[in-house]
């Protein structure tokens, strides 16, 4: 038997109707092991205009590498404001394995999935975030496949503060974010 | 273990930049997109249940002190895989406009009236066969401004989660016979026109009740995993 995965389509204007009471902006609370980040940015469209309508979803792993823990459940919701701002407070997370088997499969440098969604945009984007400073990211096998020039666009840059770090959205133009097709 | 989802079939999914829809223009990508081999991040995802889903989020009629005015109809169906297989568990997000095509938002500046007694949102977890099913009303059609002249179709935005991240879907559900599809850039965004109707949902005896509500029925194909030789071996 074989079906067809449902069109996707826009989340539209009105996004935050259905999706708001999901926010989830702090991922770790009080108690959850890990080193403490901050993690914030902006999204912005082809005019360099913040897109105030976006919604930002993140999955990853605990400060041990494990998906979908009791304790740390890894998933992240925030809605652009006015300035296309989103935020999320989490720990970072520990390397998961690389494509293949989980067994003989090279381990991963840290890193956050991220899903954009907006009006505009008929299905999400994907794209991911890495840290700065990682010595990990020279070997990680997701990183090599993108071309060197764009790599930055996916590692966040230091902000002021011990553990405050922005990464951005941009969709077009120079320094577009890389986006992939999974 | 799942080792991968499969590629949607050539032209069921829409491109990012889709002209006829004139907000992708500024907002699709303009550089080649990446392949990212399906990982562990990739192959897992969040898991939602009753802590957070409430027994009466699926009735979007019971959400103030009265009815919202409109024709009351029940919304249901299963969440499937492309393999057939039922996802149970699986959180399922809806919203919508009211029936005179009006949502409670600040955005939302069209000269019709809101409802105090309908916001439009609701969510639902499937059961273990897939299903889910939700009350509301129907909701209206309503203009905008991508042409002149523009309507949207009738139509319940969807969200769904499945068992991991490559799964996410957000859709939109069609009512049959409306004359606006034609002209929706939204419905027409992919050629396969049988993917589009696919959009649409379907009257359904079984579940609509007698004097009380019709029954819309709409399934929904979440990414099926890749079959791999070895586990057809271990069947």
């Amino acid at each position: 038997m074989s079906l067809h995965t449902t069109t996707s389509q826009t989340v539209g204007p009105y996004l935050h109707i259905g999706l708001t009471w999901l926010i989830t902006e702090n991922l770790a609370p009080a108690g959850v092991p890990g080193e403490r980040i901050s993690i914030g940015g902006r999204v912005l469209d082809g005019d360099g205009k913040p897109v105030n309508d976006a919604l930002v979803e993140i999955w990853q792993a605990d400060s041990r590498g494990n998906y979908g823990g009791k304790r740390f459940r890894g998933f992240g919701r925030s809605a652009t404001d006015e300035d296309g701002a989103f935020r999320f407070h989490t720990i970072k997370p520990g390397r998961v394995p690389g494509p293949g088997s989980s067994m003989h499969g090279q381990l991963q440098a840290p890193h956050i999935l991220v899903q954009v969604f907006m009006r505009g945009q008929l299905k999400q984007l994907v794209s991911r975030i890495y840290f700065p400073g990682e010595p990990s990211n020279a070997q990680d096998p997701v990183l090599a496949r993108v071309p060197a020039a764009r790599r930055a666009t996916l590692i966040a840059v230091k902000r002021g503060k011990k553990g405050v770090l922005e990464w951005n959205v941009i969709l077009q133009g120079r320094n577009e974010t890389v986006f992939f097709d999974c | 273990m799942i080792t991968g989802y499969r590629r949607p079939t050539a032209g069921t999914q829409p491109e990012y930049l889709f002209p006829r829809y004139a907000s992708t223009v500024k907002r699709a990508p303009t550089q080649p997109l990446v392949m990212l081999p399906q990982t562990e991040t990739e192959l897992t995802g969040p898991v939602f249940g009753y802590g957070e889903v409430k027994r009466g989020d699926h009735d979007l009629t019971r959400q103030h002190a009265g009815d919202p005015i409109g024709e009351r109809i029940i919304v249901s169906g299963r969440v499937l895989d492309e393999n057939g297989r039922p996802v149970p568990n699986t959180l399922v997000e809806i919203w919508q406009a009211n029936s005179a095509g009006r949502y409670p938002h600040r955005v939302d500046q069209h000269d019709a009236p809101t409802d105090p007694n309908f916001t439009g949102a609701g969510r639902a977890l499937t059961d273990k066969r897939g299903h889910y099913r939700f009350v509301t009303i129907r909701p209206g059609e309503y203009p905008w401004r991508n042409h002149y002249n523009a309507w949207r179709p009738a139509h319940i935005h969807f969200s769904l989660f499945g068992q991991a991240f490559v799964q996410r879907l957000v859709t939109q559900m069609y009512f049959p016979g409306d004359p606006l599809l034609a002209e929706d850039p939204m419905y027409n965004c992919v050629p396969d026109e049988r993917a589009r109707q696919r959009l649409i949902s379907t009257l359904d005896w079984e579940t609509t009740l007698p004097e009380i509500a019709l029954g819309y029925r709409f399934d929904i194909v979440l990414r099926g995993p890749e079959e791999t030789p070895m586990e057809n071996r271990k069947r």
